[in-house]
């Protein structure tokens, strides 16, 4: 029996399951990037909202704010995509620790190399959240490679908003705010099973 | 222009000269702007998905192309603009990830573009310009004073339609 999901009339006991997957999922990620840069990483306790999608870009500091997607498709026990998202000034960050570069963070454009490692840490981030999906439902879940857009917040909301649209009028989307000692970061996650998949992993632990 | 109207993700509304109306961030969602020349009334509508048929959960008509075509024709014709002599220009369903396969979930932009544009033929409604498809996110804004529709992408000149 796979148990039904609706976004727009879950329950509290569906919420809190879904909140606290997101929670493992970016503790396991903001583990695996302190290791990758060798230093130290805290993490905030992540909010998790269900928006609509009028609110949704809103949130990313407003829908034209220029942001970095690196969006990956899933396979296996669940389908569905999952996008990690942060604004540019995160990303030059980030790129800037890993490569022990002290590029300005207002500088747009990334170079082969600094896109390259933009995209290992998505997959990175990406592989922790969810590997600790996968063991928390005990499910097998396999990820594409990353493909990274950088364009405005609204634009790259839109491709895994449409995915939610299938199913209904809101989005689950896990903030998480993550940094070194100099610069906090701002980080999205977003995970879209099909519908199918949402019943599957609430089945999987016993709702 | 006075006042310049928001439209959502999902969402539609109307305006009426000397105000001008906007969406924001558009990707593979399409924005279809309606306009009556003659009253200078236009309306605007970002849909997400192309068919509402095939969506179990489809009450916000805005939504889709389809229900958010009829809808916004009904809104505008309720303040006075004629379902005859309305024009349409579109802009949006880009790709915005460079995904190799060719799998459903990734041609939506094209797809929602598809089902505007079949959506508009069937109603008789021509389209005077389009901006569609590619691979970046746009803003536009659309005058009804001078029926200029002006599309703003990252990196790249405003466009003027």
């Amino acid at each position: 029996m796979v148990s039904h999901i609706n976004l727009n009339q879950i329950d509290n006991m569906q919420f809190d399951v879904l909140r606290e997957i997101g929670n493992i999922g970016a503790g396991n990620a903001t583990t695996a990037l302190s290791q990758m840069i060798n230093s130290k990483i805290d993490m905030k306790v992540p909010k998790v909202d269900l928006l609509e999608f009028k609110e949704l870009s809103d949130i990313v500091g407003g829908a034209e704010n220029i942001v970095v997607g690196i969006l990956f498709t899933l396979e296996g026990q669940i389908d569905g995509m999952m996008m990690f998202m942060m604004d540019l000034s995160a990303a030059r960050h980030l790129v800037n620790l890993l490569m022990g570069t002290t590029t300005d963070s207002q500088t747009t454009d990334f170079s082969d190399m600094e896109l390259s490692a933009l995209n290992e840490i998505g997959n990175i981030i990406a592989g922790a959240y969810l590997s600790s999906l996968s063991s928390l439902t005990n499910m097998l879940i396999t990820s594409s490679v990353p493909y990274m857009s950088i364009d405005m917040s609204g634009a790259i909301l839109s491709v895994p908003a449409i995915e939610f649209g299938k199913i209904g009028d809101k989005a689950l989307l896990i903030e998480t705010e993550f940094g070194d000692d100099i610069k906090a970061v701002n980080g999205y996650f977003i995970l879209i099973p099909t519908l199918e998949s949402y019943g599957a992993i609430l089945s999987s632990l016993g709702l | 222009m006075d006042n310049m109207i928001k439209v959502g993700m999902a969402d539609l509304n109307i305006c009426v000269t000397p105000d001008a109306i906007t969406t924001l961030g558009l990707g593979s969602c399409v924005g279809i702007v309606l306009y009556d020349p003659r009253k200078k009334i236009a309306g605007l509508v970002h849909v997400m998905l192309p068919d509402s048929t095939k969506i179990i959960n489809n009450e916000n008509k805005a939504k889709f192309a389809d229900t958010g075509i009829d809808l916004l024709i009904k809104k505008m014709c309720d303040i006075g603009a004629n379902s005859n002599s309305l024009i349409a220009k579109i802009a949006g369903g880009a790709q915005m990830f460079a995904f190799g396969s060719n799998s459903e979930m990734m041609r939506i932009g094209e797809r929602n573009v598809e089902a505007t544009k079949i959506k508009l033929k069937q109603l008789g409604i021509r389209i005077m310009a389009e901006d569609t498809g590619a691979n970046y996110g746009r803003t536009i804004e659309f005058y009804p004073e001078t029926g200029e529709l002006h599309i703003k992408s990252v990196g790249k000149e405003r466009k003027i339609l």
